[in-house]
């Protein structure tokens, strides 16, 4: 981005629950003036215990938070009217009515739309008198949204924002947050869609058990990843047998039954190399599979390093 | 991009949104709120105006007569501890522990409302009630009971504001302590048992044995019930005012520092 101010700045913020376990363990990273920047990461990162140290909800255990140059948490008075937040999960009155609900943060948010314009941004204008219980997890998402919205904030903090809705509601708050952006709003959100992250923020971190495991734009990230040619040894054949890997700009290999994956920076080079040979061998590859990095690969690698159970859920909100 | 840090860059200029009406703001809801609640609305609202009544005839006239009293210096101070007790503590640590519970003080918290403001904007409807109330039942003991407009009004000012604050204060220290709106019932009782019996509400002080009387006395809820009633009939002495005045002032401090050490904004994990 063409920006020269940082909006948020986050110097090793650590974060520890009940004095025992470190859900942030030194987290630094920065955030220019009409960025969108995504914090990805699995459930049980530290995304949302990192973004409440932002919006100064908590005071971080050690490290350092600046928002608008601000102290988010000692100076809380100074910070609130140019921010905006929207939390994982509502935290609404289910008695109160759509409007109500609005009206009431009207009353209390300097500078603020008024209660009609707010519910026709986010498609809620023909929902305002339906009490909150009655809405759908989706329409709540979109509720909190406005809110967070309804005092035309200079930052704005997204905790999961399209959790919850259905394809085409995630496609209005993606439309929604990239007309902020253009409008030079400065947009902190968490997810863990990857599709969400790699379309909608300029630059991201990859969170893994409280850390920044990658972060850079999208392209950086992927380009960080190593390519992948996997295919099955041919009979009779030992990976020994193949030409010297290393020439070839293979960085690494690993076995697994008769399937052999290799790694590398330089994917063209690699698989010409490996092909050549195995036409001139007379071999075929079968199974050949030939991969470029991707941000999934990046966030995958990532989080298998959890411990097993943990694992398996990151791999089925992957494919969520 | 280059590491340079905004200082104090200015905010717009907007209009900014004065603290009453941030509070305002928030207590509208809570009236809003206070209507379509119909068990708070029972506890706070019926039942103080009914229970004084099975006071009045607990006691014989002449037992009263015996311990000095008549039946108005009985049935005033049970009016608006019963007040206090139910429509301001007890309708307190609920809607305190369901705004809690459903997240709702987590969320206000991100806005610009300040934590005290959203707890005194939040507790304003079930004061206004427990107030109204006192009104009423000081008009309906006027004309009822020949009791009359208060001797001393500064000390029934006095005892009534001391009593809303700290029965607003141990509502919310009591919502910090209670998981749900379920078990607030359960843990709001010993202040309420308390505060029944030994602060003068339910039973005149001057019909419970002298030691246990003086302990009485040090109650939370003592203090404003004695200026209260002293403030209708005229005869407390500057001595015993100043007294409860001090005791309530006590107890004021320590109910805004228990708020602020041990109140959650969020549910427990």
């Amino acid at each position: 981005m063409n920006t020269n101010e940082h909006v948020i700045e986050v110097t090793d913020l650590r974060r520890v629950y009940g004095g025992e376990f470190e859900a942030v363990r030194g987290v630094t990273f920065a955030v220019g003036r009409g960025e969108v920047f995504a914090l990805l990461g699995t459930n049980g990162a530290g995304k949302t215990s990192t973004v409440e140290l932002l919006e100064g909800l908590a005071p971080p255990a050690g490290g350092r938070v600046r928002v608008l140059g601000h102290d988010p948490y000692t100076e809380r008075a100074a910070l609130r009217p140019r921010i905006g937040v929207m939390l994982q999960e509502g935290g609404f009155s289910s008695e109160l009515t759509v409007a109500e609900t609005v009206r009431m943060w009207a009353g209390f948010t300097s500078g603020a739309r008024p209660v009609d314009e707010a519910l026709a941004m986010v498609g809620l204008a023909g929902r305002a008198d339906v009490r909150i219980k009655q809405l759908s997890g989706g329409e709540k998402r979109r509720l909190d949204l406005t809110l967070a919205l309804l005092g035309r904030p200079e930052v704005l903090f997204l905790d999961e924002p399209t959790t919850g809705l259905d394809a085409e509601g995630r496609k209005e708050t993606w439309e929604l947050v990239r007309g902020l952006r253009d409008t030079g709003t400065t947009v902190l959100l968490t997810t863990h869609y990857l599709e969400e992250a790699e379309g909608l923020a300029d630059r991201l971190a990859i969170l893994h058990a409280g850390r920044i495991a990658a972060s850079g734009t999208p392209a950086e990230v992927t380009a960080s990843q190593p390519s992948r040619i996997s295919f099955e040894l041919p009979d009779g054949y030992l990976p020994g047998d193949l030409p010297p890997l290393a020439p070839l700009g293979i960085t690494g290999h690993d076995v697994e039954g008769r399937m052999l994956r290799l790694r590398t920076n330089e994917l063209q080079r690699a698989a010409t190399g490996l092909l050549v040979w195995a036409e001139r061998s007379g071999v075929e590859l079968r199974g050949l599979d030939v991969r470029q990095g991707s941000l999934e690969e990046a966030f995958l690698r990532i989080a298998r390093d959890v411990a097993v159970s943990g694992a398996a859920e990151a791999e089925k909100e992957v494919a969520a | 991009m280059s590491t340079r840090t905004i200082a104090e860059s200015p905010a717009p200029e907007r209009t900014t949104v004065t603290g009453a009406r941030r509070m305002a703001a928030l207590a509208r809801a809570e009236v809003t709120l206070l209507g379509r609640s119909k068990g708070t609305l029972f506890t706070a609202a019926c039942v103080p105006l009914v229970l004084p009544l099975s006071v009045r005839s607990a006691f014989d006239e002449a037992d009263l007569k015996a311990a000095g009293l008549t039946s108005g210096d009985v049935m005033l101070p049970a009016g608006f501890g019963f007040s206090l007790v139910f429509a301001v503590y007890a309708a307190l640590t609920g809607i305190y522990v369901a705004r809690r519970e459903e997240l709702v003080l987590k969320r206000l918290r991100t806005g610009e409302l300040r934590d005290t403001e959203i707890l005194v904007g939040a507790a304003l409807p079930a004061v206004v009630l427990g107030l109204a109330q006192c009104l009423l039942l000081a008009v309906g003991c006027a004309l009822l009971l020949d009791v009359g407009a208060p001797a001393a009004p500064h000390l029934a000012v006095a005892g009534l504001l001391f009593g809303v604050v700290l029965c607003a204060a141990a509502g919310a220290v009591t919502a910090s302590f209670s998981r749900s709106a379920e078990s607030a019932q359960v843990t709001g009782l010993p202040f309420m048992f308390l505060s029944l019996m030994g602060s003068g509400i339910a039973v005149p002080l001057e019909m419970l044995p002298d030691r246990l009387a003086s302990f009485c006395e040090l109650l939370p809820l003592s203090p404003a019930i004695t200026l209260l009633r002293g403030g209708w009939t005229g005869d407390l002495g500057a001595y015993e005012a100043l007294g409860a005045v001090a005791t309530a002032l006590a107890w004021a401090v320590i109910a805004v520092f228990a708020v602020r050490r041990w109140f959650r904004w969020e549910p427990r994990h």
